[in-house]
């Protein structure tokens, strides 16, 4: 059992100013992990109600923008006596450095968790140098 | 407080509804702080009603559903994302470790017509309200 529940609540995502939402859903920032490995970073996010269509991942010069499209399933006829939580979009922003390798990013959806694989470029891997002796 | 709801409705207000409502109001302003986990939002209608939980990122097999008279229960488990010695975490908000839900209906649910579905990471239930409980409808004979 997590111990601060307060944490996992949902947080509407931060608008920029000047900008507005075209779509009139709230917008939340999904909780994610960041994990870097020796080859690559992986990021995964938590989102609920999302799969692979209606998800989108853009890269455009430094920003890693994840977007993802949740409609409401409202059951008919029915009336809402417990709302806990609120349904909407998932959005959230990342700047990336130059050692990630832009061609190499892979995403996948599985049960509402977005996998990003963000591979190193070639120049920041650890390579080991032979050390050859001169004949 | 304020009664807004009133007026934009429109309809006759149904007092039933209406006490539902304070009571829920109430019960959530005096433990503010001691939301469970996970959230659940709750739909009733005449002959059954529909719950549903954002629990994304299990194996349908591993969430454990269980009715008792008016009471339903999901518990639940999620492992932490693994590392190897040579890798850190970055970030890491992503909830982990094992969860108990408990939702108390406003009737009996027929056990054996339960239906779970769990898609994109939402579980939904339907939860179908025992036969003997349902509304009926009477007829009036004339004579």
């Amino acid at each position: 059992m997590p111990d601060t529940v307060k944490e996992l609540e949902k947080k509407e995502a931060e608008l920029q100013t000047g900008v507005e939402r075209t779509r009139a859903t709230k917008v939340y920032t999904p909780s994610v992990d960041i994990i870097e490995r020796k080859d690559d970073n992986i990021v995964v996010a938590d989102m609920p109600g999302v799969d692979e269509k209606s998800v989108d991942v853009t890269l455009e010069k430094n920003v890693l923008t994840i977007y993802g499209r949740v409609e409401p399933a409202i059951p008919e006829n029915h009336r809402l006596v417990v709302s806990e939580y609120n349904i909407g979009d998932y959005q959230r922003v990342f700047t990336i450095s130059d050692e990630i390798d832009r061609e190499g990013i892979r995403a996948s959806v599985n049960n509402g968790v977005l996998r990003l694989t963000l591979p190193k470029a070639e120049i920041v891997k650890t390579r080991k140098i032979e050390v050859t002796s001169r004949a | 407080m304020l009664w807004t709801d009133f007026e934009r409705s429109g309809r006759q207000v149904d007092p039933w509804r209406e006490l539902e409502r304070i009571s829920r109001s109430l019960a959530r302003a005096g433990a503010p702080s001691e939301r469970e986990f996970p959230a659940a939002n709750l739909w009733v209608a005449s002959e059954g009603a529909t719950a549903t939980m954002e629990i994304a990122g299990m194996d349908a097999k591993d969430i454990d559903i269980s009715v008792a008279g008016k009471s339903i229960t999901v518990q639940a488990s999620r492992r932490p994302e693994e590392t190897k010695e040579d890798e850190q975490f970055h970030r890491r908000e992503r909830w982990y470790g094992r969860f108990s839900r408990s939702l108390e209906l406003p009737f009996n649910v027929d056990a054996d017509k339960v239906k779970a579905r769990y898609v994109n990471g939402v579980l939904s239930l339907d939860l179908p309200r025992a036969e003997a409980e349902r509304p009926r409808k009477i007829e009036i004979k004339s004579e």
